[in-house]
């Protein structure tokens, strides 16, 4: 596979990649404390969108099987394509881990604040380098 | 009737934790965890002898039967870690801390319990589990609770350290969640055995590729592998005590199981250790683990800083031993598991009794506490001891597999390095040992009012110096099952 077709064909894959590196960049280059948590979500974020972009098969539909009067509890004769329901099952998991980190991660940026004075990484390395 | 019990494992801590939220009683509630605790290990001990020879219990969650359901299989390897898990809990909760750790007030101790509960209801969830993704789940349950409980530490470092560890196994936590994406991508299906029957790892399948870089580089961030160790020493040295004796002795050892799980049963010896060669990576990280982890635990001022560097050592032998992928190393890497956890366990117990008693461990405030507290001190010489590899202790059994399994893969230059770097554990042991023993304490700092650390206390971290000698005399139950962990694992078993 050629790279122009690799970039259209695979380019839910590519735009995810580009968001987890955004959000890994934040958590690496920013010394805010919050700016990092947001980091942090951003890169979670692309990874529950890669498990829903597996997910998706072409032309399907919600996982709901419809409902025919005519035969009742059957398909009604046609077949329904739909996607694939567990990795989104497994990343409402995911999205609840994601909101206790970033919860836990801000109570402690909160606690930071209060013993530090500040919200700043290399602010709060200062005032340890000088209070120990 | 025994599957029954297994399931129990992991639902009891779990249970515990919100009845200790509800009951709010700090003394009951530290009873209550304890009791949970000792029933844990009772039915991991029970499962262990169970599972000894080759058996396997499974457990199938709600009666769905796998590979749709999840579930929870126990064979020798998870048995051992279940067993080395829930001792070391059982230790550490019967130590006596004396008013719970610093930052929590008495109205809020149960949260306390209630947090450790469920770290240790992930630990074990990890190990016994079965499927992939319910992996992922206990990973961060442990690591979430884990996050809290280094917060606690009574020095505002410690938030810092808790916050810094959460940033970076998050991380680790989203890499092994995207390496069980790929591998479900791959498979279908996320039952650990039915992903191994499935996968068939190649070298120009870069799915299978990047999935295993991704988990192993995920684990390694949990496991503290040089160089991804950075959040450790930290993390140790500001947690309240008891919670860096459990730590170190159960979360990094629960990850290697993890690692060797992935790397052995899920993608196989042969395609990781011959076709793609990882040991050529691992090896000389595990070395530089060795080297450079010691020689930084050398410079410390600070007693637990210097425990914790040395841990990021002792990490190296044990992914050395993986990366030896044959019985006698993997066993030694193993083995190493259970013996670290004991002595270094053991070891950051004589911390929290030394500061309960001296209020400071760093170096110039130990001097002449030798003759103060000799039966502390006396237990911190035998841990000491044990982490260089002197003959009758832990240490040497792990060290004497290493280095039988380091030779018998022709590795003659990595048998020299390991025995090399003992002398450097030799070095920062005896720098301690020298300031307990046989320094005089400053006059700014007079020790005459300190006293031997309460039973309550003493007892536990003795009963892990004791246990240090006794396994380092006798090995069937921690090398004999470590061996047939090793076999199986190599077989691709779990």
């Amino acid at each position: 596979m050629n790279l122009p077709q690799a970039l259209s064909d695979l380019w839910a894959y590519w735009l995810l990649i580009a968001l987890m590196m955004v959000g890994l960049y934040i958590v690496i280059a920013r010394d805010n404390l919050i700016k990092k948590v947001m980091g942090l979500n951003i890169f979670q974020a692309a990874a529950i969108l890669f498990y829903v972009t597996m997910a998706k098969v072409a032309g399907g539909t919600a996982p709901i099987v419809p409902h025919d009067p005519a035969h009742p509890g059957g398909h009604g004769g046609h077949e329904v394509v739909y996607s694939n329901p567990l990795p989104h099952v497994l990343m409402l998991t995911a999205i609840v881990v994601g909101v206790a980190t970033t919860a836990l991660a801000l109570a402690l940026a909160v606690r930071i604040h209060g013993d530090y004075g500040t919200s700043e990484e290399d602010e709060a390395v200062a005032y340890d380098a000088e209070h120990g | 009737m025994i599957e029954k019990i297994l399931v129990l494992e992991v639902v009891l801590p779990l249970l515990a934790a919100p009845v200790c939220v509800l009951v709010r009683h700090p003394r009951f509630c530290r009873l209550f965890s304890l009791g949970v605790v000792a029933a844990c290990f009772a039915i991991a001990v029970a499962l262990l002898v169970e599972v000894r020879g080759g058996g396997v219990i499974s457990y199938q969650l709600g009666g769905w039967p796998p590979p749709l359901g999840i579930e929870y299989r126990v064979s020798t390897v998870n048995a051992y870690l279940l067993a080395l898990v829930t001792s070391m809990a059982l230790v550490v909760f019967s130590f006596d801390s004396r008013g719970g750790p610093p930052r929590v007030p008495e109205q809020r101790r149960h949260l306390y319990y209630a947090v450790f509960l469920l770290c240790i209801s992930g630990l074990l969830g990890i190990t016994i589990t079965g499927d992939a993704f319910n992996i992922f789940v206990f990973l961060e349950i442990s690591s979430l609770s884990s996050y809290i409980l280094v917060s606690l530490g009574g020095h505002r470092r410690a938030v810092m350290s808790a916050f810094y560890y959460l940033v970076m196994g998050t991380i680790g936590g989203v890499f092994f969640m995207l390496g069980v994406g790929l591998l479900y991508q791959a498979t279908g299906t996320l039952n650990l055995r039915d992903i191994a029957a499935r996968l068939e790892p190649s070298l120009d399948d870069r799915g299978t590729v990047l999935a295993l870089a991704l988990l192993v580089v995920g684990i390694s961030i949990k496991l503290a592998v040089f160089p991804l160790h950075h959040w450790l020493p930290n993390a140790y040295s500001f947690a309240p005590p008891k919670v860096s004796a459990f730590l170190a002795a159960t979360a990094t050892k629960v990850s290697f199981y993890l690692l060797a799980m992935v790397l052995f049963t899920i993608f196989g010896a042969p395609f990781v250790f011959e076709e793609l060669r990882l040991q050529a990576v691992l090896l000389p990280l595990s070395i530089l683990a060795m080297f450079l982890a010691s020689s930084a635990a050398i410079f410390q001022t600070d007693l637990r800083r210097l425990l914790a560097y040395s841990s990021v050592a002792q990490i190296g032998y044990m992914t050395l031993g993986l990366s030896t992928a044959n019985a006698t190393g993997l066993a030694g890497g193993l083995v190493h598991l259970f013996n670290h956890a004991v002595m270094k366990g053991g070891l950051f117990l004589v911390v929290a009794c030394l500061l309960y008693r001296v209020g400071s461990v760093h170096i110039d405030a130990l001097a002449g506490i030798g003759r103060r507290m000799p039966l502390t001190s006396a237990a911190l010489v035998i841990g000491g001891l044990s982490l260089i590899g002197v003959p009758g202790t832990v240490g040497f059994v792990s060290k004497w597999y290493l280095v039988s399994g380091v030779l018998e893969r022709g590795w003659t230059a990595a048998a020299v390095l390991i025995l090399l770097s003992s002398l450097l554990a030799l070095v920062y042991v005896g720098k301690v040992v020298e300031v307990l023993y046989f320094r005089k304490p400053a006059e700014t700092q007079p020790v005459d009012h300190v006293r031997e650390a309460p039973l309550g206390m003493l007892a536990p971290a003795w009963v892990l110096a004791v246990a240090a000698v006794f396994f380092g005399l006798t090995t069937d139950w921690t090398y004999g099952v470590a061996r047939e962990a090793a076999e199986l694992l190599l077989a691709g078993g779990i």
